[in-house]
């Protein structure tokens, strides 16, 4: 009989992209995105991917996370952060927002593991 | 009604180079309007300040002259969105210059239709007074200040002012600021087609060839759009899309997963399928459009920021990394004390120091973690460039000989990467304006204007 042991695995193991984007000047939108139906429905049902861990990784509070949400038809988790400083404005150091996902990468999953 | 119309996206930016081969095969498919977007907020708010492009001149020569040509042998209006980088009437005539050089070039006559998007701050000021004005997204809200130290400012065009154009007859229409998108949903929706249907299509072609594996924004698509469904087809045979690629290709660069706004309208893509068909091709059906009112018009504005002079280099000595935040602190402090007959505001310093925190910033979870060596920047931002320059010297002067506690490399702080090390970068700007404004017709911000050439 197939037992399930808990494991947890990196997001970027499973995840087929994680980015980041300018979603207008004045916030920041990151992209996680599964190539997998399998995959992508066992990390959206693990419910780690939430507004208050973006919140958490980021260092800023839950009101400033203006949206987390899955999108089932892209097999993606969409989450977009307010900025506190606006896309090329001084004291600012990522114009377009592309290099904001790193600490995404490695959020651990708890993951099935069949055997 | 035709059963189908079709959209040959040239390229997701004009001016990054349309490949021939993939536009010959576009031009084979019969289009019914050839389009490229030409402008963003992305690069920053200095072009829109500046009034300054963010690709060459030959390049956007290049590219138009193809499209031009492309256009004459479709028998197909060419529309160019955003020209010249933010859309303002700078642009436009920017872009206007070119396209009278390609056409002298070439011996056309051309009817072409400038479309403007500036917005004088009159009707701002008269709106912020009717409550017309709201924040988009988490943007402080408008005020008068706000908007007296605003000097350029655009509203994104919808639909309405390029179908407007289209009906004079005009074979190409250089757009001012538009939604990326409207360039084609315009013409697909004046043919007849479902609104839902053209917006979403024209989301996913104003950025060429991204929406396909592998992804490219410098590469064609077509979209052909029938009364239930439309079609994207990549031009290239190294291209193909997929279910999976054209819907993650609509979330990308947009706040909402599933929803998105333009003027006098709600684009709902939850009820959207996405289906695999032979070539590379992918349909997609289930795109929603809801009418809004009051409808809204995006604004975007810039305000001066002042002049900024810039230090490039690194620290490599583990003594001097240990002690990082001192040295900065103490050359923030000296250069402070020596320029204390000035007023705050007129200067602000700081260093942005890459290998600790010069990506994330305040938003870099591992900011306690240093390597071997940082790069660093002292970046210096004055209200004339004199200023600027001389408040980076000096504090780049304290930088490099700072004496700390338990020095050894008492020669220099810092390795510059550039001689001279002060770089001086001009004007900045800053985005002062990220608005909806409530207008009463979707066109009335966007006066049309007829040009002949030839």
């Amino acid at each position: 009989m197939m037992t399930v042991r808990p494991n947890t695995v990196r997001l970027r193991d499973l995840a087929k992209i994680v980015r980041s984007k300018n979603s207008g000047p004045f916030e920041i939108t990151l992209d996680v995105v599964f190539d997998d139906p399998d995959v992508y429905r066992a990390v959206r049902d693990t419910n780690v991917l939430t507004r208050q861990l973006i919140a958490d990784l980021y260092g800023v509070t839950p009101d400033r996370v203006m949206v987390a949400e899955y999108f089932d038809a892209a097999m993606a988790f969409k989450a977009t952060l307010a900025r506190s400083i606006s896309s090329g404005g001084p004291g600012e150091t990522d114009t377009y927002g592309g290099q904001q996902a790193a600490p995404l990468l490695d959020v651990m999953i708890p993951y099935g593991d069949h055997q | 009604m035709n059963q189908e119309f079709r959209c040959l996206s040239a390229i997701a930016m004009l001016g990054y180079g349309i490949p021939c081969e993939s536009l010959e095969r576009g031009i084979a498919c019969n289009p019914h309007m050839i389009g490229a977007d030409a402008g963003s907020t992305d690069a920053g708010p200095h072009k829109l300040g500046r009034g300054v492009p963010d690709v060459s001149k030959d390049a956007t020569f290049r590219d138009i002259r193809l499209m031009l040509s492309a256009g004459r042998r479709a028998g197909a209006p060419v529309i160019i969105g955003s020209c010249g980088g933010s859309g303002a009437r700078t642009h436009l005539e920017w872009t206007w210059e070119i396209v009278k050089e390609i056409a002298a070039q070439d011996n056309l006559s051309l009817r072409v239709a400038v479309i403007f998007a500036d917005i004088p701050h009159e009707r701002i000021g008269a709106a912020l007074e009717a409550g017309k004005v709201q924040p988009l997204g988490p943007v402080p809200a408008l005020t008068v200040e706000t908007l007296g130290r605003t000097t350029g400012m655009v509203a994104q065009m919808g639909a309405e002012p390029i179908i407007k154009a289209l009906d004079t007859g005009a074979e190409l229409i250089l757009a001012g600021r538009s939604c990326d998108a409207a360039i084609f949903a315009a013409p697909a929706i004046r043919h007849g087609m479902d609104r839902g249907l053209a917006w979403h299509m024209g989301e996913i072609l104003e950025c060429g060839a991204m929406c396909a594996e592998p992804g490219s924004a410098n590469d064609c698509m077509l979209g052909t759009i029938r009364s239930d469904s439309f079609e994207l087809q990549p031009l290239n045979p190294k291209r193909r899309c997929t279910p999976a690629s054209v819907a993650c290709h609509s979330l990308y660069e947009r706040s909402h997963p599933t929803i998105s706004f333009g003027p006098g309208h709600r684009l709902e893509l939850s009820g959207c399928s996405f289906e695999a068909l032979d070539g590379g091709r992918v349909k997609v059906s289930g795109s929603r459009l809801r009418e809004e009112q009051p409808i809204r018009v995006k604004l975007e504005g810039v305000a001066p920021a002042g002049f900024r002079t810039i230090v490039v280099g690194g620290v490599r000595d583990p003594i001097a990394l240990e002690r990082l935040d001192e040295i900065t602190d103490a050359v923030t402090t000296a250069t402070r004390e020596y320029h204390s007959h000035l007023r705050p505001g007129d200067y602000s310093l700081r260093f942005i120091v890459y290998g600790r925190d010069g990506v994330m910033g305040e938003r870099e979870p591992l900011a306690g973690q240093i390597g071997h060596e940082v790069g660093l920047v002292l970046d210096v931002v004055a209200r004339s460039q004199d200023l600027a320059n001389s408040v980076c010297a000096f504090a780049r002067s304290q930088l490099q000989h700072y004496h700390y506690e338990g020095i050894k490399a008492t020669a220099a702080n810092i390795a510059f990467a550039t001689a001279p090390s002060d770089i001086p970068c001009g004007e900045v700007f800053e985005f002062s304006v990220y608005h909806l404004l409530e207008v009463s017709s979707p066109a009335e911000l966007f006066p049309v204007e007829i040009r002949e050439l030839g």
